[in-house]
């Protein structure tokens, strides 16, 4: 689900000039961001004293905390400015990825699998799969989890340090080295609170530091109608404002996808196993205060996710109708040229003046941290409860946990800071790490699910269905990397691009996880009925909610969730 | 330490979008002879801007401030 920024790492060769100059109140308003931050951090130290304090924020958020938290963990800079420049690219084709990409699967993961992971009092996603299939796919998921995520904050970091030199100027170590120090200060003093208070702000700036755009560029178009026909004349196409009435073909949207990928590799394989299994976004639905709390966080969270659109999707499309000159690909950025890339901080500066742009650019630095103290947290929980109390200290006191989690976040973030230096030095290398994250998410969702929904699933069809899926994707991806034509195979047309290859790919790889999983489950010895007890369907005892007045449940706002995205499929359609 | 006296969020962000607010609408209004050269400047949006900020934010500063019951 990471914006499309780092798609091309040619990102460093955008031209040294800078996009925007702030004035004195800019920033006033950046240094109070920072202050804020540390005062939270600083404030929240004599709360976390415990490990359910520093890892699980105390398990007390209200569901409106944990719901904004949950989408703010998501809502990175990288990801905002990534999708708005594929808006610009693709037209209104990238808020897919905001919205079946979204609601089905965080629905999903409230009302079906949430129980599991609240009930069983797992402290991660790892954690689940201890439960569910033993030690050897909790010790392949959590080292992989903890790898990967460092590997992310050291390439969100790096890329936050070229976004802040381009747009303003800033040198690449200064900005590495404040953000990442102010990330590691505050997430050790307070952990997960501190994550999470700080992750609640992220959202307020983003959504009233980016609302100019969308506000003054309506009004300068003259709505909707007038956008959607500045855009047809200027592109010759009407492609750029629907959503699905092009995607009947490969070759009839600028996506080069079918409507196949879209419904069973995104709105499928890829969301339901980024928002159903990334402990990054999970562990702040499992800090809400009560099952509904969990629950009802993810379904708060996917309101919030359907208008995102508004403030990321709208502004690329804003930029295809006023900008008086056309953004390039990066491989085709030239002095005097601006990338897709850079189409949300050109929006800024064309409407937000001082302040208001000191507000901007405070959201998108928000974003950022933000995003790297998620990382961060969610790494210092899952080494300290999945790989270092059971493989390395066992039976320790709380408190050395504590401590060992407080030092985590610092190691982290050091190591954080080291792969951001290391891809400065070897950019290539981003392409790789993106997509060794993305290996992992489609199969592992199936791995989980086939623990929870199937009683007759084993520890070893889990661990190899695992396996086979993740090698499975690494091949797929391999063989397209090597033999480009090979992606006709993967997605099944000639006329499909490299969009459409990512979609099909976390697809299969679900697929062979989840039949390898059962042809090896129908093989080996299944679990006892006492083994199953919370963790798989069937032999779970979830609260009744009957009790609860309609508009309390969870599935009351699910169906509101479900009849808002309904909607927008129609308007947009 | 007792959590039932921890600050909620809502009130750090409440605090935050306050002194926003104020600067936002300060600035916007010392400029307002000149607006920035952005478009639709003439509308005055950091004005605009500044005074919702101050809104939310106040309110949430107030509604969640410490040692209210």
């Amino acid at each position: 689900m990471a914006g499309s920024l780092l798609a091309d790492p040619g990102l460093l060769s955008l031209s040294a000039t800078r996009l925007i100059a702030l004035a004195p109140s800019d920033v006033i308003i950046i240094l109070l961001y920072f202050v804020m931050v540390l005062g939270i951090g600083i404030y929240l130290r004599r709360y976390a004293s415990t490990s359910n304090d520093f890892f699980m924020a105390g398990r007390e958020m209200s569901a409106w905390v944990a719901g904004l938290s949950f989408l703010s963990a998501n809502l990175g800079a990288l990801e905002l400015m990534g999708w708005a420049a594929s808006a610009y690219q693709y037209g209104i084709l990238a808020a897919h990825f905001y919205w079946i990409a979204a609601f089905p699967s965080m629905v999903f993961l409230a009302l079906v699998m949430m129980p599991f992971y609240y009930i069983s009092k797992t402290h991660s996603v790892p954690g689940y799969l201890q439960l569910r299939y033993g030690e050897a796919t909790r010790a392949l998921s959590g080292i992989s989890f903890a790898f990967m995520t460092i590997l992310m904050s050291g390439i969100n970091m790096y890329a936050m340090a070229l976004v802040m030199k381009v747009v303003l100027g800033w040198n690449i170590h200064f900005s590495i080295w404040v953000s990442s120090l102010t990330v590691a200060v505050y997430v050790a003093l307070g952990g997960l609170y501190s994550a999470i208070f700080n992750e609640v702000l992220q959202f307020f700036l983003i959504w009233l530091g980016a609302l100019v755009i969308p506000i003054l560029g309506l009004i300068e178009v003259g709505g909707w109608s007038g956008l959607t026909a500045r855009i047809q004349e200027r592109m010759h196409s009407s492609d750029y404002v629907h959503l699905w009435s092009t995607l009947g073909t490969f070759s009839g949207n600028p996506m080069g996808v079918h409507w196949t990928g879209i419904v069973f590799g995104l709105g499928g394989a890829i969301a339901f196993g980024y928002w159903t299994t990334d402990f990054l976004v999970v562990q702040r639905a499992m800090a809400a205060k009560d099952l509904r709390s969990a629950q009802m966080a993810p379904i708060i969270a996917s309101y919030f996710k359907m208008i995102v659109p508004l403030i990321v999707i709208l502004p690329g499309l804003l930029a295809l109708g006023v900008l008086p000159y056309r953004l390039v690909p990066e491989t085709a950025v030239r002095p005097g040229l601006h990338s897709y890339n850079e189409v949300l901080p050109l929006m800024l500066a064309r409407y937000a003046g001082p302040g208001l742009l000191g507000l901007g650019i405070t959201a998108l630095i928000a974003g950022f941290m933000s995003g790297m103290a998620g990382n961060v947290s969610a790494f210092a929980t899952v080494w300290t409860y999945d790989i270092y109390q059971p493989y390395i200290r066992k039976n320790a006191s709380d408190a050395h946990y504590v401590r060992m989690g407080r030092w985590c976040t610092i190691l982290g973030v050091f190591l954080s800071i080291a792969t951001a230096y290391f891809v400065t030095q070897f950019k290539s290398i981003m392409d790789y790490m993106q997509a060794l994250v993305s290996f992992f998410i489609a199969p592992l969702f199936g791995t989980v699910i086939m623990g929870m929904i199937w009683k007759r699933t084993t520890a070893k069809g889990g661990f190899w269905g695992l396996l086979a899926g993740t090698l499975s994707s690494v091949a797929m991806y391999a063989a397209v990397k090597a033999h480009p034509e090979y992606l006709r195979y993967i997605a099944l047309s000639p006329d499909a691009k490299d969009m459409a290859e990512n979609l099909y790919r976390a697809l299969w790889s679900w697929l062979i996880c989840v039949l390898v999983t059962i042809a090896v489950s129908l093989f080996t010895k299944p679990k006892t009925k006492e083994q199953l007890t919370g963790v798989a369907w069937g032999y779970t005892q979830f609260p009744a909610t009957e009790v609860l007045p309609l508009w309390k449940r969870p599935i009351f706002w699910a169906a509101g969730v479900a009849v808002f995205f309904g909607i927008l499929q129609w308007i947009f359609w | 330490m007792s959590r039932s006296h921890m600050l909620p969020v809502w009130f750090f962000i409440g605090v935050l979008l306050t002194l926003y607010g104020a600067i936002i609408l300060i600035t916007s209004l010392g400029d307002w002879a000149h607006p920035a050269h952005t478009v639709l400047a003439q509308y005055h949006p950091g004005a605009w801007g500044g005074t919702l900020l101050l809104l939310i934010g106040s309110f949430y500063a107030i509604r969640f401030r410490p040692g209210r019951k």
